[in-house]
């Protein structure tokens, strides 16, 4: 008894993981047939979005506040992965709607881009990055419009931000040369978030060591999961974004802002990044590689759920939590004692962690052969993309 | 749908904000990597030559973390005896020029930087490595050139290269007084966890052998894939093996280390609960990305910690600060380095050349005043080390516990049955002088 | 027509049609004897990716399929080799040095094969080719298309990788197989002269390679293939098998990758299960989309150049690397769908110079084709176009 329950709470801390860091990308996979390679990286801003508060929060006049970090960055991580994802939006994935390969492999080239940024980036960079951009805007607004007409305007306008781009680099050039502006504000160490004193502890529960994090992380996707819920069945935009899904040109004909749906649509996917990366800070190390740890795990419970279901997300996501549980840490030994040898030995040869892996993947691509649409299809016409 | 034009206009648009932040970073980074190597060729003239060598570690990547560190105290030890006039060959000064190549925490990449180090650059001998599949996947380039590699990490042992030199602590230098010590102070039930790679296993081979000798008892084993931060059933298994406190032996590497001690503390497998935990990992560097709080009470052995209290020592630490910022710590990997560097240039002034199979000749019984006291280079191309076992303090420095004093290295191991009994000398003219029976 | 070259042949003539066989030829046996012995291996290294890139450039120019897991294929041919190595250069009774650390005694049966070279030079291609013929099915079986083919290709890699980072006492788990030190035909691998043969076989099958993949892809196979990229439904109601196609193409793309990594594997050194990293499978993509997908020349002209510039770059400034490769992505997803060797060959230098100036390539009367005003129109009516494309499936392609 104590072992199932055991068995059954760790499998929910795995999968409430997994489910938090997968309902964003299902969101913004189902409704919107878009891959984003770069949903880890958006958790990531959301890992480092917490260490800025915590830091923030530690020393300083607001150093009451430390204890509930955790919860004030929750909405600030929404919102600076929300805005990242806002960003990505309208400069990339807008040109590429309809044509998921290729938005598959410029947001993993947005995700590398990620990456090295936040190693990379220092005051010097960042002021150079940001006249670099500001210049580079403003240059069809300094040259003489005439200019813009004649056959060679194309170039113009890359000229305009290479030129652009020469002033940004020489500027970071200048200003690197003295050393605060040049100390790269995270650098590609892991960086340290410690959680409060109050998500260190474990309480016992009949018999079950429950770590409180854990209890968090739980109750954190549990409000995310009633939060899309509510937006996406109830508000006003969320029934928008679900008839743009269904027909986008009836909707747009019916007066519908389809671009805006798209917009908002990204954003609230990458903010649920964001609030992903919050909780991921309680469980493991935060630096530029996070987001790489998750991204498969979360493909495959969007593929395994079926895409459209939220429902869906939530049943695979407890499922391969379960699973890899009980197949990792060997408990299903300890559930079935008696169980044939041959199998036992079976059992064993995976019952390490990277092995379970391999098995929970291998089963989901079995699955998949007899339900190729995942566990819960969209009913009716599905769009061929 | 949408204007035509806007949308070229917009195509443009990305092409040139691409090319905008690929150049940009351009410039922090040439930034970056001058900070780092630029002081070591910046001092004063009056050298007769140069000699170039090569700093091969892993600068972007899983691995950048820890190796950055290492590099940097090389290229410390290059800049300080380059101050000090240099290498001294024939009464000439030569000027040690470091060429530094980024082996990405990507195994076949170490050895393909390595191959270019040695044809194209025509170094005098190479710096580099951490995780042991770096080294080991280096090793064969190394051999099939005859050229020299110089690797400062403590390591599983099993292994004497006539072309590596080893710097780090052999299995006898760090796990196994660490393991006789948790066996007389501690208990004797054992749980063995580690990153799923060559150091791990190996050592938890010989740890294992070693027990079995001592009397301690294995309740179980598992291991982790590197960079995976799950370790719920882990912590399962630990706490099913040992339910009322035991002895937990880390070599998890890396990223995992952080997970693996976050959960534990919340799981409740704490000092406070009767764990002593002993980690192989982590020194002080990692303290300081995983969190002293996570981490206060459990044990670490190593050759050098920044709190041993003597004079070289401290300059070491002092020294290091003041050329990386007064935030950075220093740490045994880093101190191997640092002697490392040294060492070369010592064995190359007594070879009175820089052709590494004289310097290799000369190489043993040369000595250095490293920090963490006088080490020697043994006919195994190991070195000496001083065993230290400590526990983490609240400021994420270590308290000495037990000084075991200078040990010397033992290549194979003696407690693994197939080379028990197994030895490696340099100094013999054998065809197998890198593995022979005693 | 050849009748009439054939009659006719000039020196200049015989120039145009062969000067690309006499650039190679002339290459092949100048570059050995030039290129310091670490460049020419580089060389060798990225040709040998080379056919990798043929072999997505099959399976996602030319079919429509992107593959983010072409890694398993590329490491198992290359695994495949160094087994071979591990155990040609043994006495009789030993076993590879590895299995000591972890206390194997006997080899692994699987290991048996490959004593022999025979085996060892079949296997190279074949075992890739069943494994991908067997994904390939069980997935288009079940008409599993587009970003879910993809996700799953992606997570099949993933198995790869941690099966084989996991299993230390079959494979030697994440330090990989050596072989540099092994002996081949009695040479040491690692050696320069070795190394230089290892180069003008990789030369050859390079070129192999791709005379594979123009046959197969300027006949009906060809076309066939193209209708399965752009409308696969119609292909099926014709009265084709489209499954039948598309796995039969990956099964050849598993062949190449595993060629590629065998060549690959003995001209670096070392094969580990870092070859089934997730990057090193998209990167390859990226190869081909620089390249040019579509154009076969295109794919080996892409995986050397970017990989060449990689190596470049990782040397001068190893942080900025990500930077660039990012932009790349993103540069040929926007501006450059065809890859530089389509934009070449759609004219694409013609028109920068038209836009200069100078020398104009123009399909009419100069006075009416460069006028600004007909080209604003040209270029409008051209966007317009990708826009109704794009357009029409974003609407929903309900077929």
């Amino acid at each position: 008894m104590n072992v199932l329950l055991d068995t059954l709470f760790n499998g929910l801390a795995i999968g409430s993981v997994l489910m938090l860091a997968a309902l964003g990308l299902a969101v913004v996979f189902g409704l919107m047939g878009v891959i984003n390679m770069a949903h880890g990286e958006l958790m990531m801003l959301g890992a480092y979005t917490t260490f800025v508060v915590q830091n923030l929060l530690k020393n300083g006049p607001l150093e009451g506040l430390f204890p509930i970090y955790i919860l004030i960055s929750i909405p600030l991580a929404f919102l600076v992965s929300g805005l990242a994802g806002l960003l990505l939006e309208k400069t990339v994935i807008r040109r590429l709607y309809g044509r998921p390969l290729e938005t598959l492999l410029a947001t993993w080239g947005v995700s590398l881009i990620l990456q090295q940024f936040v190693r990379s980036v220092s005051s010097a960079f960042f002021i150079g990055l940001v006249v670099a951009v500001a210049l580079g805007l403003l240059v069809p607004r300094l040259l003489p419009a005439a200019w813009w007409r004649q056959r060679w305007s194309p170039l113009l306008g890359v000229g305009g931000w290479i030129g652009a781009m020469v002033v940004g680099i020489g500027l970071a050039a200048a200003l690197g040369n003295q050393r605060d502006l040049h100390q790269p504000w995270f650098s590609a160490r892991n960086i340290d978030v410690t959680a409060p004193e109050w998500l260190q502890g474990s309480i016992d529960v009949v018999g079950v060591t429950m770590p409180t994090a854990r209890l968090f992380i739980i109750a954190l996707t549990i409000l995310a999961l009633l939060a899309v819920h509510w937006f996406l069945q109830k508000s006003v935009w969320g029934i928008r974004i679900r008839a743009v899904t269904q027909n986008r040109p009836m909707s747009s004909c019916l007066g519908i802002p389809t671009e805006k749906v798209d917009a908002l649509t990204f954003l609230v996917g990458s903010g649920l990044a964001g609030v992903a990366g919050v909780a991921v800070t309680l469980l493991g190390s935060v630096g530029p590689n996070l987001g790489g740890n998750y991204i498969v795990d979360c493909f495959m419970v969007v593929v395994l759920g079926g895409v459209g279901k939220l429902l869906g997300t939530v049943v695979a996501a407890l499922g391969i939590g379960v699973l890899s549980y009980i197949l990792g840490s060997g408990s299903l030994l300890l559930l079935w004692p008696q169980m044939p040898a041959a199998l036992n030995e079976t059992i064993t040869f995976f019952a390490t962690t990277s092995m379970a892996k391999v098995l929970v993947f291998i089963l989901i691509v079995v699955f998949l052969q007899f339900r190729p649409a995942g566990l819960f299809p969209q009913k009716g016409r599905m769009v061929e993309a | 749908m949408k204007p035509s034009a806007k949308r070229i206009q917009s195509l443009r648009l990305i092409g040139g904000a691409t090319a905008l932040a690929t150049s940009l970073s351009l410039v922090a980074c040439g930034g970056g990597g001058g900070g780092g190597g630029g002081g070591g060729t910046s001092s004063g003239g009056g050298f007769d030559g140069e000699v170039k060598v090569g700093i091969l570690h892993s600068r972007s990547g899983t691995m950048a973390i820890s190796e950055n560190t290492v590099a940097e105290a090389e290229l410390m030890a290059i800049d300080e005896i380059n101050k000090a006039g240099g290498v001294k060959i024939d009464g000439k000064k030569l000027k040690i020029v470091p060429i530094e190549e980024d082996g990405a925490s990507d195994w076949p990449t170490f050895a393909e930087k390595s191959k270019k180090l040695i044809d194209q650059d025509k170094v005098a001998v190479v710096f580099g490595g951490w995780t042991s599949a770096s080294r080991k996947a280096m090793l064969p380039v190394y051999e099939s050139k005859d050229a020299f590699l110089y690797y400062p990490i403590q390591y599983e042992g099993q292994e004497c290269s006539k072309n590596i030199f080893y710097t780090g602590a052999t299995p006898n230098q760090q796990a196994e007084p660490a393991v006789s010590w948790l066996l007389k102070n501690k208990g004797k039930d054992f749980f063995l966890v580690g990153s799923d790679y060559v150091y791990p296993r190996t050592a938890n081979t010989i740890m294992k052998e070693q027990l079995k000798a001592q009397g301690g008892k294995l309740v179980g084993e598992d291991y982790l894939p590197l960079g995976n931060t799950e370790v719920a059933p882990i912590i399962a298994k630990i706490k099913q093996a040992l339910p009322k406190g035991g002895v937990i032996v880390n070599t998890l590497n890396g990223d995992s280390n952080v997970a693996f001690f976050k959960q534990m503390k919340a799981a409740g497998i704490t000092p406070a609960n009767g764990y002593a935990i002993m980690s192989f990992s982590i020194a002080e560097e990692e303290i300081a990305a995983i969190g002293p709080e996570y981490l206060e009470g459990t044990y670490a052995a190593w050759n050098f910690f920044q709190s041993l209290d003597t004079p070289a020592s401290k300059k070491f630490t002092a020294d290091f600060k003041a050329k990386y910022g007064e935030k950075r710590v220093t740490s045994d990997p880093a101190e191997a380095a640092y002697s490392m560097v040294y060492l070369w240039a010592k064995g190359a002034e007594k070879a009175n050349s820089v052709d590494d199979n004289k310097v290799r000749e000369a190489l043993v019984g040369v000595s250095f005043d490293a920090p963490e006291g006088k080490v020697t280079v043994q006919p195994n191309h190991h070195i000496e080390k001083l065993v230290l076992i400590g526990e983490v303090q609240k400021d994420g420095m270590f308290k000495i516990l037990e000084n075991k004093g200078m040990v010397k290295p033992v290549a194979w191991n003696q407690f693994v049955p197939e080379t028990k009994g197994y030895t490696c000398d340099w100094t013999q003219k054998r065809p197998d002088a890198g593995k022979f029976k005693m | 027509m050849t009748i009439t070259s054939n009659s006719s042949i000039t020196p200049a003539t015989f120039l145009r049609r062969w000067w690309p066989w006499i650039a190679i030829i002339a290459a092949a046996l100048i570059l050995p004897f030039v290129l310091p012995p670490f460049r020419l291996n580089l060389l060798g290294r990225f040709l040998s990716l080379g056919i990798v890139a043929l072999g997505i450039d099959l399976i996602w120019g030319y079919t429509g399929l992107l593959s983010l897991g072409q890694g398993i294929f590329f490491a198992l041919g290359g695994y495949a080799i160094a087994m071979y190595l591990q155990l040609d250069s043994l006495e009789p009774g030993q076993l590879p040095e590895f299995f000591g650390l972890y206390g194997v005694k006997e080899l692994p049966l699987f290991w048996q094969p490959f004593n022999s070279p025979w085996f060892t030079l079949i296997a190279i291609w074949v075992v890739p080719a069943v494994v991908a013929g067997l994904l390939g099915y069980l997935v288009f079986r079940n008409r599993i298309k587009g970003v879910y083919f993809s996700i799953l290709t992606q997570a099949a890699l993933l198995v790869f990788f941690n099966f084989f980072n996991g299993q230390q006492k079959l494979i030697n788990g994440t330090n990989g197989l050596k072989t540099d030190t092994a002996s081949f035909f009695g040479q040491m691998v690692g050696s320069d002269a070795m190394q230089r043969n290892l180069f003008w076989i990789t030369l050859l099958l390079v070129i192999a390679a791709w005379y594979l993949c123009r046959w197969l892809t300027t006949g009906r196979f060809g076309d066939a293939l193209i209708a399965v990229r752009d409308d696969e439904p119609r292909l099926r109601f014709t009265g084709y098998n489209p499954t039948a196609f598309k796995t039969l193409v990956f099964t050849v793309a598993g062949a190449l990758a595993g060629v590629s990594g065998a060549l690959y594997t003995v001209q670096s050194g070392i094969v580990s299960p870092q070859f089934m990293a997730v990057p090193f499978s998209i990167e390859m993509v990226i190869w081909v989309a620089v390249g040019g997908r579509g154009t076969l020349i295109g794919a080996v002209f892409g995986a050397v150049l970017i990989n060449y510039a990689k190596s470049l770059i990782s040397e001068q400034l190893p942080e900025t690397w990500l930077f660039i490769q990012g932009g790349l992505f993103l540069l040929v997803v926007t501006a450059l769908p065809d890859g530089v060797v389509g934009w070449w060959r759609q004219g694409g230098p013609g028109r920068i110079l038209a836009m200069l100036g100078s020398s104009p390539a123009t399909a009419t009367y100069p006075g009416l084709d460069l006028d600004p005003e007909v080209q604003a129109e040209r270029r409008a009516i051209e966007s317009r176009a990708i826009a109704e494309e794009t357009g029409a499936r974003e609407i929903g392609g309900e077929p």
